[in-house]
């Protein structure tokens, strides 16, 4: 068959199966609890699965296997950052947000201080936050099509991006929560199943013997055994050693700030549930994890280094649909087709399951923290107005995401993700934790740190090489980078925790104080904790 | 700041509920396993994190074939998370959520909301 017939095949099948989802789930939703939070009725096992395919994004699947194939161990560390920063979620922040909250991030820490301000600012930054993210799916997707297509044109890549938007906003304006639930729930079984397939394959090539693979990979990769030690990409100077430390800041503190992570855990009926809900995301997303150590080492080991090297002309974030091409029988041979098709469809559908929930955070935030909860905060906002403005606001975050990837399209998908990261553990994390466990923490100490945060993490992206100086720069021809790291959050999530106390001590909000006694008691126990909704 | 800004007073039931010396159990039991917890998670992440940066002979070393010292910690670092995941799901199943439960029940019993 025709490797485009089919390519083109599979990737129309994914797009009309989750555009039947959508339709299905919309037939249930009804109320603004439906759209937000799919009426809080998912289970733990499936919630457990929906965050795994909400998280799983092509930052991992395409991202990590192209840092791993490209700079060998260094990229390895996101695996494990992106791992253990469940704990954080698991420990400190699930539960307690379950029993707090309602819809987004701003209603727990609007619980008890002053609504106006500390829903602006958490609104605000969940926004910027899931923009970041939106532009490294994006990005994945654009050079995803042009592989399949063959054809490397802008033009190509800047369609595929439009689509990719226009499905997104599909996805959340028709089918809401309980819809963009289920897309995520497909995926991540169709992502563990692609990944295992591809994963046999190569180990068969090396007797299933990960020592030969690493030896072949080190070998294939022109670097030695250098490439399966630490520092290739980190290792040669103090700031990149520093800038490294960073980076594994940022991941391991960035995943309990994520707002489109976050929201997920008021889709199940109660605390318990939710913590059920992270236990089955920490063993899908641990054993997904382990999987791209094997795919990056085996494209490594596989590919052709001018495939990978952006320096050669390769595309790094291509190495694991190229690797199913080679383990298939390679290029040209029919196996080779199939699994290269089968697999970018796979990454597709991660893709569009993760957008779907980046766009749903961001304009729940819009419409219940903005728009009801700061703008007409004076007057009743029906359910129908509420849910329509978050529909509204649906489309223009998707427009703005559109076109902002577009300029976008040469940096590493897993490295622009660390940025969102690092933004959501500067900016929200420090108002999470501090709002949990101080009862002294008020209104000001959470604007501070919210805002300080974003600021922070966003000024020093601005100034760092990863927009100007450098000839993969955002701007190559120009030179403003005064900051040296690539990753702020050294820096800036220490700031966030900073303000957020210095915010606190220097005003005085008893009832903020006063209030803490209920948020604790609800926290715990979920005594008056938000119920499912039965249809 | 106005009144109706801020969230409204909480129901009394709740100052109760806070005082009682079961809901003092219940946040001693949790902050005594999480706190220490996330602390030594956060200590071993950052010394794996550490030790790639500036101890690479260390991390270099070769224990069989091609498999070094560094992919030896990075999957310690798998094991660890997914033990401490499952600590935690036994811990709360049997310290935490038995008295969460009753305070729960004291709450619908006593607060007419």
């Amino acid at each position: 068959m025709d490797t485009q017939v089919l390519t083109t095949f599979l990737f129309l099948s994914v797009v009309a199966l989750t555009i039947g989802i959508t339709f299905w789930a919309s037939r249930q939703t009804k109320t603004a609890a439906d759209f937000y939070s799919g009426g809080r009725s998912f289970s733990g096992f499936q919630n457990g699965l929906a965050i795994g395919g909400d998280y799983m994004s092509a930052a991992s699947f395409l991202g990590i296997s192209g840092a791993i194939a490209l700079y060998g161990y260094d990229g390895f560390l996101y695996s494990i950052g992106f791992l253990v920063a469940w704990l954080v979620a698991l420990l400190l922040v699930a539960e307690m947000l379950r029993n707090a909250g309602r819809y987004t991030m701003a209603d727990q820490l609007a619980f008890r201080m002053n609504q106006r301000p500390v829903r602006t600012a958490a609104s605000v930054s969940t926004v910027v936050v899931s923009i970041f993210y939106l532009l490294a799916q994006m990005v994945g997707a654009g050079s995803l099509v042009a592989l399949l297509l063959g054809v490397d044109s802008e033009a190509l890549k800047n369609l595929t991006i439009v689509g990719v938007g226009a499905l997104m906003i599909f996805y959340v304006v028709v089918g809401g929560m309980k819809g963009t639930t289920y897309v995520q729930i497909v995926k991540a079984v169709l992502l563990m199943i692609g990944s295992a397939v591809i994963v046999v394959l190569v180990l068969a090539e090396f007797s299933f013997n990960l020592s030969d693979l690493l030896g072949a990979a080190a070998e294939n990769s022109g670097k030695g055994e250098a490439f399966l030690q630490p520092g290739l990409q980190y290792g040669a100077s103090l700031t990149s050693k520093i800038d490294f430390l960073s980076l594994g800041l940022a991941l391991v503190l960035g995943t309990a700030g994520l707002p489109h992570i976050l929201i997920r855990f008021y889709t199940v009926p109660t605390a318990r549930d939710a913590r059920k809900s992270v236990l089955w995301a920490i063993g899908l997303i641990g054993a997904f994890y382990l999987m791209t150590l094997v795919l990056g080492f085996g494209a490594a080991a596989l590919l052709d280094r001018s495939q990978v090297d952006p320096l050669e002309g390769g595309n790094q974030n291509l190495a694991s649909p190229l690797l199913a091409e080679a383990v298939g029988g390679g290029e040209g041979s029919t196996g080779g087709a199939v699994l290269l098709a089968l697999i970018a469809a796979v990454a597709f559908a991660t893709i569009l399951a993760v957008v779907a929930g980046l766009t749903l955070a961001s304009s729940s935030s819009v419409a219940h923290d903005l728009y009801k909860g700061v703008i007409k905060k004076d007057s009743a906002v029906s359910e129908n107005d509420e849910v329509r403005v978050a529909r509204i606001a649906a489309f223009v975050i998707g427009a703005v995401a559109i076109a902002l990837s577009i300029p976008a399209q040469r940096l590493n998908i897993a490295f622009l993700v660390a940025l969102a990261f690092a933004v959501a553990a500067s900016a929200n994390l420090p108002a999470i934790i501090y709002n949990m466990f101080w009862r002294r923490f008020n209104t000001r100490g959470a604007t501070w740190s919210i805002y300080g945060g974003l600021i922070a993490a966003v000024g020093l992206v601005f100034f760092s090489p990863v927009v100007s100086g450098l000839p993969t720069s955002l701007f190559p021809d120009s030179d403003w980078s005064i900051f040296p790291l690539n990753n702020p959050g050294i820096i800036s999530i220490p700031i966030g925790f900073l303000l957020g106390y210095l915010g606190t001590v220097t005003s005085k909000d008893p009832a903020a104080e006063d209030r803490f006694t209920e948020l604790e008691v609800r926290a715990l126990t979920g005594a008056g904790a938000e119920q499912a909704v039965h249809h | 700041m106005t009144d109706q800004e801020q969230a409204a007073r909480h129901h009394p039931i709740y100052d109760r509920l806070h005082a009682t010396p079961e809901f003092a159990e219940l946040r001693r039991r949790y902050r005594g396993f999480v706190f220490p917890a996330t602390i030594a998670f956060l200590s071993w992440y950052l010394l794996y994190v550490i030790l790639s940066s500036w101890a690479t002979d260390f991390m270099s070393t070769q224990l069989w074939g091609h498999i070094n010292v560094a992919l030896v910690f990075g999957l310690l670092q798998f094991v660890t998370t997914f033990g401490l995941a499952w600590m935690y799901a036994r811990f709360s199943a049997a310290k935490l959520d038995p008295l969460a439960r009753q305070l729960e029940a004291e709450y619908r019993e006593g607060g007419d909301l």
